[in-house]
């Protein structure tokens, strides 16, 4: 659906975008993660049409946004950073009026905006000023003008900054909720949100593209092993945090031990295992044949976070090595 | 074309959601007014005047009141043009909505004409007001009305092409200030450019005052209908919309 190759965008001297190259497929949310100032916008407002890429070509749907701005348009529903309002108007007296700037029919029109109105839960503020209303209600407003055309593609720019809780939770289940009919590219500096809402990542640092992948292999790929959170209780106080380390690096196809933390008589260990091994089964029967007590096993998944700050942390220190 | 006027339609909203048009419209109004008061008073002291030492020519009012009165509503239009421009593409820049409309289905030229056909339809709504002095003219009087209409097509022009600079200006910043007060600085330089002919004589002078709004406007308020003015106005305008359209272009390789 979406393909971009080689994409560079340049402000006078400063590169904000360099060389990137990502696939989107129908039908996937994608995360654009990166840490603020990475490129994410710029990119996206390459897609949208927004501004003309330096070089390199961008593809919506087939269609060249440089070649054919208009069908990319017509294909595309775009929510900024914040959401484009005009303070004076009514929400429904908007959403009209943008549906009318994206060519949605006079038939289809009121059928659009009822539409888009039940779907995004505004219906209570419909003849509210936009300028009246509270931040919530304006990012949904956002979106609903995004897709009151029915866009085969959303790209949706930080749609859940600045709102609370509550709010962000119910921004990511709509989202969800659109994934079906829509392909749609969200972009975030919250990693959390790329686990619960996305299926694929793009990461970008710096304007350079880190990696891309899905949520699942990304999480696995890089630590590429499973991880268990071992707590031995040992009830003397015996043995010594060394012993307990050394027997539990003997286990076999255990690649690293890591002491955590130490409360009365428990002992927290993360362990790591090779590539392709389980070996949680060992460690407990381990545990339980030196006489301590198995307090508590289980895997730690780990966190994209973890998996961001290494790669964009790792990216740095090689690059400065070269 | 249908673009078009979904643009307009949305700045007309605008401009008459909020006090700008109507607070114009009542300035302008109060304006034009005082002038015309003024113009008659004249005009009828100079008639008696005339009556007591014998002379019976018949005053022209074309020559005493239109005339003038065209002239003041030129002028008074320099001060409202930047108002009504000003904010066309400076708060769409510092809202972000411009996003919206340049990655929505429309061409920039729609955008652009749509903007400017809003502003000139206020304009119009505006230059309105002062038709009501003139009505009164007819109510008690019988002026020719040709010059009259000549002398509003010549300020609808000068006021298009105006407008035109003043929207390209407003591309420029996000400011709304700015906007408007370069685009007064051009409007009075524009005025003020004829000034120059009156004691030079010189080619340059002559370019000078050519290039002077007002000089071209003084020909339309004496009821003449010179194709060389129609054309200075029409190609104003066409520069002044072709400069928003480059702007606009640039700020998207810019921005």
């Amino acid at each position: 659906m979406i393909k971009v190759e080689g994409m560079t965008k340049r402000y006078g001297r400063n590169v904000a975008v360099d060389n990137i190259s990502f696939g989107v497929q129908k039908g996937q949310i994608v995360g654009f993660l990166g840490p603020n100032g990475a490129g994410k916008t710029t990119t996206m407002r390459v897609l949208t049409c927004f501004l003309p890429p330096t070089a390199g070509t961008a593809e919506v749907a087939g269609y060249d946004v440089l070649a054919a701005p208009m069908e990319v348009k017509r294909r595309i529903g775009y929510l900024p950073e914040t959401p484009p309002l005009y303070p004076e108007m009514e929400v429904v007296e908007y959403l009209v009026f943008v549906g009318r700037l994206k060519g949605i029919g006079k038939g289809d029109l009121a059928r659009r905006v009822d539409e888009v109105i039940e779907r995004t839960a505004i219906g209570d503020v419909r003849t509210k000023l936009l300028g009246r209303l509270s931040k919530g209600y304006r990012q949904r407003v956002g979106l609903a003008q995004a897709i009151i055309h029915n866009p085969d593609v959303l790209i949706l720019d930080e749609p859940t900054a600045g709102l609370d809780p509550k709010q962000i939770i119910e921004t990511r289940q709509l989202i969800r909720k659109l994934a079906g009919d829509h392909t749609i590219i969200l972009s975030t500096h919250i990693l959390p949100e790329v686990e619960q809402t996305c299926e694929q990542v793009v990461i970008i640092s710096k304007g350079k593209l880190v990696a891309t992948d899905s949520v699942q292999n990304l999480t696995n790929r890089l630590r590429g092993s499973e991880a268990v959170a071992v707590t031995v209780d040992t009830p003397g106080g015996e043995p010594a945090t060394d012993q307990i380390r050394q027997k539990l690096e003997q286990v076999p196809g255990v690649s690293r031990v890591v002491f955590k933390e130490a409360r009365d008589t428990r002992q927290s260990f993360e362990v790591e295992s090779l590539q392709g091994r389980t070996v949680r089964a060992d460690l407990a029967r381990a545990v339980v044949e030196s006489g301590w007590n198995l307090v508590e096993l289980h895997a730690v998944a780990f966190s994209l976070e973890d998996i961001f700050l290494q790669l964009t942390s790792t990216d740095a220190t090689e690059g400065g090595k070269q | 074309m249908k673009n078009i006027w979904i643009i307009c339609r949305k700045e007309l909203k605008s401009y008459f959601a909020s006090p700008i048009a109507y607070g114009l419209m009542a300035f302008f109004a109060a304006i034009s007014g005082y002038f015309f008061y003024v113009a008659v008073a004249i005009f009828v002291r100079r008639g008696m005047e005339s009556q007591m030492m014998g002379r019976g020519m018949p005053m022209d009012m074309g020559e005493w009141i239109v005339r003038p009165l065209l002239m003041n509503i030129s002028v008074i239009g320099l001060f409202l043009i930047p108002m009504i421009t000003m904010r066309l593409f400076a708060e769409e820049k510092r809202t972000g909505t411009i996003e919206l409309l340049a990655t929505s289905p429309v061409r920039d030229i729609d955008i652009i004409l749509g903007k400017w056909l809003a502003a000139m339809l206020l304009y119009l709504a505006i230059l309105g007001t002062s038709a009501l002095n003139f009505s009164f003219l007819f109510m008690y009087g019988k002026p020719d009305w040709r010059p009259l209409l000549v002398g509003y097509l010549g300020l609808i022009l000068q006021g298009g092409c105006l407008l035109a600079i003043g929207t390209f200006l407003s591309t420029t910043t996000r400011n709304q200030i700015i906007a408007g007060t370069a685009t007064f600085a051009v409007c009075l330089l524009l005025w003020v450019l004829d000034w120059v002919s009156s004691y030079e004589t010189a080619a340059w002078a002559q370019v000078l005052s050519y290039l002077s709004v007002v000089t071209h406007f003084e020909t339309f308020a004496k009821g003449v209908l010179e194709i060389k003015d129609i054309v200075f106005y029409l190609s104003m305008i066409f520069f002044g919309l072709f400069l928003t359209a480059r702007s606009m272009e640039s700020l998207r390789w810019r921005a």
